[in-house]
Formats: structure tokens, C-alpha cells, sequence
């Protein structure tokens, strides 16, 4: 009797023994494979990094910050006016399209989950979110450049905030809808009513995600050369008009680096550094506040 | 037929329920509840999961009504008064019947911001009574002496049992008369679960406390009546002694010796 329970045992040892083998072989080749493509993926993005910071790192000097950009064949110049577009452009896009995006989120997460008008947003918002940015720069062209007979740093700011307001609303509602309704209740249950709840609770415990989204949206649109060519279009001289042409880094990257000037080549290479170092900080910066929340 | 002559209590009544139905859509997951629950006293829900101990305990601030699919039929009478067919708004009802949950739910702010966030919807104090007000509350959750130094700090640094009594001292900062206490140790270990019951003991000289638990020995402890529900029905109801030394009905029985549930 024993005998055959111990046989048993032995048996049953060996199978999970050579399934156990089987399992590790496996794990092996999948591991493999994952550390193949992670590489694969990040021997690109390193090559990118290293080539900016080598031809873009010898372009920075204090004029890059000063000096305006400069007209073919010219030595010296630099990107002032067109890292003072960026910067106006892009913080104002932002300011205007986080509000909308926020409430919009709100609606969509705390008062119109299941209702008619909620599902038709978030399917016109994912559409909107998916959408090529040149589509968003020539609808702009045709509603505001066209009507006004003018390019503008205003209409830059409307194509880029039209590009913020989607990721805003994504990022706001799935983090809104994150929350346990544990705490929803909780607060109704102090006799809170519902606008408070959503601000001061719901809002608040989902702000770092919120946060989160807003700065990739901006990260986002800070690299963005489509919407802005047909809309504010670019400038070779300061301007704080909004209402006339302003320059920005990504047109001036792509009208410099496309040319035959060695000069305007440098000063492209000079600006995506700068560029890409912005975006990085932008994501750390994002990743920061995420990890607060925890 | 006299509604009262089969409840058991002579006890002055806060809260009167009668023939209270409730519906989760088609589902009716309350049947026809009628009862008083004591002034001043601890009253425990016992029964087994989905009796509707906290489907009933949730209708007495309409919590409910968060949920559109969710409807109760029937009479609550809070001091005279039908809440469910209440004009008054509902916030003005949950000031006075405040609750705590199952799980602690502090919010996304100071301690001190957690008190103060209920009492600033209905009072507007100075700042040296909203301090005296914070400090009342937290010394009546038995808090103080382990947050007074941290009051700026989030809430949601502190242990598990202590963040349960900051969720108890919240709903008294605002000067309930009644408090339900909805599986409030269930997430507790035992020193913590001790603190709350001691808790609710020293409550009831000022509150109405209404508890659902699990815990059937936690119930025997604390309270001064039990009512025992199964799927929806209040099967007996009474003083906690008599309902657990001899329960008048078997079904009451088993279930408080383990023979089910």
C-alpha cells in the first residue's frame, strides 16, 4: 500500500519536475525577447538624444537667449523672438484650453457618465484627441487666418489650445473616475453638496493625475510645427503683438534646418536641444507629482 | 391593530421606520420594515451578508438617492418628521444624521482641513472657534493627543484606526444627533476595533449611534438592542441581552450560535 502511494509521489515529482523545466526554458526565451525590443527601442532614442545634445550643445551661447533670428548668410543671430513665441504661445494655449478641458472632464465624470450628451463628448473628444495637428493648423487657417486676412500669435494659441483641450479632458475624467466613490459618499454624507464634493474632494484627491495630464499636454504642443504654420506662421523680428505673426521654435527649426545655410543650420540644431530638453523636463516634472500622490 | 404593539421597545424613539421597502432596480432587497430605533442608545444591525442591514442603515441620510436606480417606499420619521417625503433638503438631513463607512475615508486634505471641511458648510465660525471646534471633536474621537502636533499634516498619513477616528471625529465636528456607523472596524485590527467600541460607549450619552457589523461579539458588546435581518426581512429585534440569551425565534438562534451564517 505504501509502496504504491510512494510511487505515486515519485511520480507525480518527475511531472512537475519536467514541467518545471519546461516553464524556466520559456521564461528564458520571452525574457530574451522583451530585453530585445526594449533595446532595440532605446538604442534609437539614445541615438536621437546624443545627436542632439552633440550638433545643438555647440549652438548655445548667451545670443541664442538674445539676439533675434538672424537673415540668411548672416554669423551671429540667435532665437530669442522665436523662444519668446513658443513660450507666449504655448503657456497661453495651455491657460486657456486647462479650464475647459477640467470642466469638461468634470461633466463627463461626475454628472454625465451615462447620459446621451456624455457618451456623444467623449466620442467627439476622442476623435478630436486623435486627430492630425495639420487638420486642427488648417481649420484654423479657414475660420480665423482667412476671416481676419491675417496671421497671428492668436490664432497660433487657438490651433495649439484646440490640441490641449482633448488630452485635458481625457486625462482629467479617467483620473476623476479613479476615485472610490468611498469617498464621494463620505462627503455627501457631511450634507456636502454636490459642486463641493466635485471641488474640494473628488478634484482635489485626483489633482496630481490632473496635473500630470496638463504637462504632457503642454510637452505635448511645445514640439507642435503643424498647427502653427498655417496660423501664426513665423516672424524674423521681436514681437509681443499678438495679433501679428510670432515667430516659434518648431516653424524656425523647420525653416532653418531645411536650408542650404550653414548658420541657420546650427542655430535649428540649437533650438531642437532646446526643445527636447523641455519636453524632458516637462515629463520628469509630470513624473514627480505623480509619485507625490503615492 | 396598534403598529407598536409588536415592537418590543419602550424606549423613547429617534428614529421610526415604517413598512419600509427598498428596490435596487427590480430587485427588493427590503421587505416591509417597520421599527424604532432608541434615543440615546446603541442599536445593532446583525445578520448574514446581503440581509440589507446596510441598505437599511443607508436610507436613514438617503444615501441612496446618489444611486437613480436605487428607490425606498415607506416612512423614516426623524423628530416627527417623514424624511423620505422630506421638502427639506437633503444636506440639512445628513448634518443632523451623519455616518461612517466601512472603509476610512480621509480626505484629501490636513486633519484639521477634514474637521473643518463639514462644519464650514453650515457655520461660520471664527478662527479661534473652528480651532476649539477642531479640537473638541478630535478629543471626543479620542484622536487629540496622538494628531495635536501634526494637525497641518495630511490625513491620510495616519494608521488605519486612527484615520477611522478621524472619519468619526468629522461626522461629530458637525453636531449630529444621530450616527451611523456603517461596519466601522471591519478594516481594524483588534487594539484599534477596542478604541472605536470604547468610543461608541462613551457616544451614546449624546448621540443616537446606529452600527451594522459583522461581528456578532462586537455587537453583544456595544449595544444596547440588536436587530437580527435575513434577505430582507427584520426577523427579531430587541435588547441586545435578550436577543442573544434567549432569542424568541430559532432562525435568531442559529444564526447567533453559529449553526448559520
Amino acid at each position: 500500500m505504501s509502496a504504491i502511494l510512494t510511487s505515486h509521489a515519485d511520480a507525480n515529482q518527475a511531472a512537475r519536475r519536467s514541467k518545471h523545466v519546461r516553464r524556466k526554458r520559456v521564461n528564458v526565451i520571452a525574457l530574451t525577447l522583451s530585453l530585445m525590443a526594449m533595446a532595440f527601442g532605446l538604442f534609437w532614442l539614445i541615438w536621437i538624444l546624443i545627436e542632439t545634445a552633440r550638433l545643438g550643445l555647440g549652438g548655445l551661447s548667451l545670443s541664442l537667449f538674445t539676439e533675434m533670428t538672424p537673415p540668411p548668410m548672416s554669423e551671429t543671430g540667435g532665437l530669442a523672438n522665436a523662444i519668446f513665441g513658443s513660450v507666449t504661445m504655448v503657456s497661453l494655449a495651455t491657460l486657456l484650453g486647462t479650464p475647459i478641458g477640467i470642466f469638461a472632464g468634470i461633466y463627463l465624470a461626475e454628472y454625465g457618465q451615462k447620459t446621451w450628451l456624455g457618451s456623444a463628448t467623449r466620442f467627439i473628444n476622442d476623435i478630436l484627441l486623435s486627430a492630425p495637428s495639420i487638420v486642427i493648423g488648417l481649420f484654423i487657417y479657414a475660420v480665423v487666418v482667412a476671416r481676419a486676412r491675417s496671421f497671428s500669435g492668436w490664432a497660433g494659441i487657438l490651433a495649439l489650445a484646440l490640441i490641449v483641450i482633448p488630452v485635458v479632458i481625457r486625462t482629467t475624467e479617467n483620473m476623476l473616475v479613479l476615485i472610490p466613490n468611498a469617498l464621494r459618499e463620505a462627503a455627501y454624507a457631511l450634507g456636502a453638496p454636490k459642486w463641493r464634493v466635485v471641488l474640494s474632494v473628488t478634484l482635489k484627491a485626483a489633482r496630481a493625475g490632473v496635473l500630470t495630464g496638463i504637462l504632457l499636454a503642454l510637452a505635448r504642443i511645445a514640439g507642435e510645427t503643424a498647427p502653427l504654420l498655417f496660423t501664426a506662421l513665423s516672424n524674423q523680428f521681436w514681437t509681443t503683438d499678438l495679433s501679428a505673426p510670432m515667430a516659434s521654435l518648431p516653424v524656425t527649426i523647420f525653416k532653418f534646418a531645411m536650408s542650404p545655410y550653414e548658420n541657420w543650420q546650427q542655430l535649428a540644431w540649437a533650438g531642437v536641444f532646446l526643445i527636447t530638453m523641455g519636453v524632458l523636463v516637462l515629463n520628469i516634472l509630470a513624473r514627480i507629482f505623480l509619485r507625490n500622490k503615492n | 391593530m396598534d403598529e407598536r404593539a409588536d415592537l418590543p421597545i419602550t424606549e423613547k424613539p429617534k428614529l421610526s421606520v415604517r413598512n419600509l421597502n427598498f428596490y435596487y432596480g427590480g430587485f427588493q432587497a427590503l421587505k416591509n420594515i417597520s421599527l424604532d430605533i432608541p434615543e440615546n442608545k446603541v442599536t445593532a444591525f446583525i445578520g448574514p451578508s446581503g440581509c440589507g442591514k446596510s441598505t437599511l442603515l443607508r436610507t436613514f441620510n438617503r444615501m441612496f438617492e446618489l444611486y437613480p436606480d436605487q428607490r425606498a417606499e415607506g416612512e423614516i420619521v426623524l423628530d416627527g418628521e417623514n424624511i423620505l417625503a422630506s421638502k427639506e433638503d437633503v444636506s440639512l438631513i445628513r448634518a443632523k444624521v451623519g455616518m461612517v463607512f466601512q472603509k476610512p475615508t480621509p480626505f484629501p486634505m490636513s486633519i484639521y482641513d477634514n474637521i473643518a471641511f463639514g462644519v464650514k458648510l453650515f457655520e461660520s465660525l471664527s478662527g479661534v472657534e473652528m480651532d476649539e471646534r477642531v479640537e473638541w471633536a478630535l478629543k471626543k474621537a479620542a484622536l487629540w493627543g496622538e494628531v495635536k502636533d501634526k494637525l497641518d499634516q495630511s490625513g491620510s498619513g495616519l494608521s488605519g484606526g486612527q484615520q477611522q477616528r478621524l472619519c468619526i471625529a468629522r461626522g461629530i465636528a458637525i453636531k449630529p444627533e444621530v450616527l451611523l456607523l456603517d461596519e466601522p472596524c471591519s478594516a481594524l485590527d483588534p487594539i484599534s476595533t477596542g478604541k472605536i467600541e470604547e468610543l461608541i460607549h462613551e457616544l451614546k450619552t449624546e448621540y443616537t449611534v446606529v452600527i451594522v457589523t459583522h461581528n456578532m461579539q462586537q455587537a453583544a458588546r456595544s449595544s444596547d438592542y440588536t436587530a437580527y435581518m435575513y434577505l430582507g426581512d427584520l426577523i427579531e429585534f430587541g435588547p441586545t441581552s435578550e436577543l442573544f440569551m434567549k432569542p424568541k425565534k430559532q432562525d435568531t438562534e442559529d444564526y447567533i450560535t453559529g449553526r448559520f451564517g
